[in-house]
């Protein structure tokens, strides 16, 4: 999603997260073998140690890798600009495997990570995936967070012996055989979230967004959807990345002006902390204009400050107050092991998520081997922080459930409406009769 | 209606902040010649400032704390920018005078050193500065047309600060010493003024003034390393538009900028509206190099 083509934007989106970043080792990795048990029931826990494509031992950088571990890949931003929001993520995913490996691992074996720093740079990124791939030879890699650096390493993993498990909200328009897309595709999160809208009565939109790839993707299919609906785009704006002033009064203005009933913002980064602060100043609170956002989610929230977003509209696929049984351990594992001080969020879910994924077709295949794991992917279903997910057989994404968020005071969000059952992925928007014209960039297969 | 006097105040706010954030550099860069690059750093120590007195602050005295730390954040942002700027100008920039490039490098230098620094100390996270209540809202004149406190609280320390720095210049005799070390250096010293301290002083005035510049921004927007970088162009545009060393020249120009900003911006969009300010203030300066208020040659 997020995109930064400026090192000097500044830390972007999640940099705005104002946490300790304390990272609590040796807090009982352990701890929690009901989430396991979970896997042990979906595959088969025991098999041998035979795995075909066991990782070759040429590597040292598993440190104590023994023949009895399994190596696997997590590469995201540990230095740089990104490095805030994607440490999170590296957190769930080593949560994730600690999990898996005190529920019996994979095949019987322990799942050892290689951590990589892809260092908020996508052709460091590319390189990096060229080690875990190419000389660790990885059965799998967990990573990427900006859609420049998922693009950066697409040719890296395209018909290697390794997929890659990608846990974050994109543009979507993409489809690569290696590539799993945990996170949503524009129709689990943009399309419902204005379909929710319209259905609120609200027809007369207001696009803003920062100018890069990811809101310029966006408006354009919102501005297909809503106009097919009936509805109006009264104003497009779009805000300098980086190098701007940040002041926004005149885009306010431009607001007020225009009578529109709701905002969609695509916004991202420090730029959404500029203008609440003066949305609110300029008098719009969230009962006398409705603002959706589709970046801003718990840690983002807690930091610009839920005084300031209160009761301003999010879109996404869940929530750290998501009711289900299965997100209740999740929290509870992730504050026990991290600190209680610690949100969840989506991406975070997602990625934790995509581990037990490959984990649950790993075991059901009896292999890591790519063609062997794909196969047990295709149409795997797996009870998920979120609610049910099921791997699509038609395109690597998984099916999720769209939710419509409010923001509290305390920065947390409540869930104020739900999708009944998760929307099924669809990429290039084949199913939306007015989506023509984003469909026909699905390359042939 | 309203739409037009709604934005002939966000002009006025707009190129009130401008000038706040130059009128500093119209110290060092249009009286001292130094061309520093490290005094968008110095803006964010004022915004570091606000922070760290706001943590301060709420902590010795709960949520009371939030609603009053601004008003001592302004005079300590200051003091503490201005004397990093003294401290940079005794090591460094002493050192290079009559070389403007090797200054621009150095402070250049100095300025990744500062925000680096601020990454240290604060972690790369940007961080957010609680507006104090009293400057919460604004008036609502019209449905259409609010203003917002916190905009006018920088119009009126804005207001405050030119008319100290006029004070300074005009009536006090540190500021005729620095009018004389500014205008003849040789005749100045000759005459018993110390000249290097007077450097000092006014470079630590000019760091200071965009100490408190840091402030004020950190009510609009979120505080970064990066903060000062994304003003210093738009500084030194302003310096450079109101003419080298004119004060009256700095104000103009930062009010013209503003408005034309956001009625360029009005017609247009953000990125647009900006190129085409840069665009009219080049063109102006084909015609007048010398900026808007120019000294007269002899």
């Amino acid at each position: 999603m997020n995109e930064l083509q400026d090192s000097n934007a500044g830390p972007q989106q999640q940099s705005m997260i104002s946490r300790r970043r304390l990272f609590r080792l040796g807090a009982g990795a352990a701890a929690f073998p009901v989430l396991g048990a979970l896997l042990n029931a979906c595959g088969g826990s025991s098999a041998p140690a035979s795995s075909t494509a066991a990782p070759s031992s040429g590597t040292s950088s598993a440190g104590a890798a023994s023949s009895g571990d399994l190596k696997v890949g997590i590469m995201h931003s540990l230095s740089g600009v990104m490095s805030i929001s994607e440490k999170a993520v590296v957190d769930a995913e080593q949560l994730a495997i600690a999990e898996i490996n005190a529920a019996g691992g994979v095949n019987g074996k322990k799942m050892v990570p290689i951590v990589e720093d892809g260092a908020s740079d996508p052709a460091t990124f590319a390189e990096k995936a060229k080690k875990l791939v190419q000389s660790d030879k990885v059965p799998v890699v967990f990573g990427c967070w900006t859609s420049s650096s998922r693009k950066a390493v697409r040719p890296v993993f395209k018909g290697s012996a390794s997929l890659l498990f990608y846990p974050v909200q994109y543009e979507g328009l993409e489809m690569d055989s290696n590539i799993y897309y945990i996170g949503a595709t524009t129709n689990q999160q943009i399309v419902p979230s204005v379909e929710y809208l319209m259905g609120q009565g609200k027809k007369n939109f207001f696009l803003l967004g920062s100018d890069y790839v990811f809101p310029r993707t966006a408006n354009g299919i919102i501005k297909a959807q809503v106009g097919a609906a009936g509805g109006k785009i009264l104003g497009e704006e779009y805000v300098p990345l980086s190098g701007g002033s940040n002041d926004f009064s005149t885009v306010i203005s431009k607001i007020k002006s225009s009578g529109t009933d709701i905002v969609y913002n695509t916004l991202n980064g420090d730029s959404n902390v500029a203008f609440f602060k003066q949305l609110r100043d300029a008098g719009l609170t969230a009962d006398k204009l409705t603002t959706c956002s589709v970046s801003i989610a718990e840690e983002e929230a807690r930091a610009i400050g839920g005084d300031i977003l209160k009761d301003h509209l999010v879109a996404w696929n869940y929530y750290q107050t998501t009711k289900l049984p299965a997100n209740d351990k999740f929290v509870a594992a992730y504050k026990a092991k991290f600190g209680a001080n610690r949100v969840t969020g989506d991406p975070i879910e997602a990625a934790y998520t995509g581990v037990y994924l490959w984990s649950m077709a790993a075991n059901k295949a009896k292999s890591t081997d790519v063609a062997e794991v794909r196969k047990a992917l295709s149409g795997l279903t797996f009870e998920a922080p979120e609610g049910t997910v099921t791997v699509s057989p038609k395109n690597n994404h998984i099916s999720k459930t769209f939710r419509m968020g409010k923001i509290r005071t305390d920065g947390l969000i409540d869930e104020i409406y739900a999708t009944p059952k998760p929307v099924e992925p669809d990429p290039f928007l084949e199913t939306y009769p007015w989506a023509k014209e984003f469909a026909k960039q699905k390359p042939a297969s | 209606m309203d739409i037009v006097l709604s934005q002939l105040f966000n002009g006025l706010s707009y190129g009130s902040i401008l000038l706040l954030v130059a009128v500093g550099l119209a110290f060092s860069f249009g009286l001292m010649n130094v061309i520093n690059m490290a005094h968008g750093e110095f803006i964010m120590v004022g915004a570091y400032t606000a922070y760290v007195l706001e943590q301060v602050f709420t902590g010795a005295l709960g949520p009371a704390g939030a609603s009053i730390y601004f008003v001592a954040a302004i005079p300590v942002a200051f003091v503490i920018a201005g004397i990093m700027g003294m401290i940079l100008e005794r090591t460094l920039i002493r050192r290079l005078y009559g070389r403007p490039l090797d200054t621009l490098l150095a402070t250049w230098g100095v300025s990744l050193l500062l925000q680096q620094g601020a990454r240290s100390l604060f972690g790369a996270q940007n961080v957010q500065v609680t507006v104090p209540n009293w400057l919460r809202g604004g008036i609502d004149v019209s449905g259409q047309f609010t203003m917002p406190y916190s905009r006018l609280f920088i119009l009126v320390l804005v207001t405050a600060c030119v008319a100290g720095v006029y004070y300074y210049i005009g009536k006090t005799a540190a500021g005729r010493r620095m009018r004389a070390v500014m205008q003849n250096r040789e005749v100045a010293n000759a005459l018993g003024v110390d000249a290097p301290r007077v450097d000092m002083l006014t470079f630590g005035l000019a760091s200071g003034l965009a100490g408190i510049a840091g402030c004020a921004l950190a009510l609009l927007g979120s505080v970064g390393p990066t903060l000062g970088t994304k003003w210093i162009v738009d500084a030194f545009l302003v310096v450079i538009l109101g003419g080298i060393g004119q004060l009256v020249g700095t104000i103009v120009a930062a009010l013209s900028i503003g408005w034309g900003n956001v009625i360029l911006e009005f017609f247009s969009t953000a990125a647009l509206g900006k190129v085409l300010v840069f665009l009219i203030v080049i063109a102006f300066l084909q015609f007048r190099p010398a900026g808007i208020v120019s000294r007269r040659g002899r």
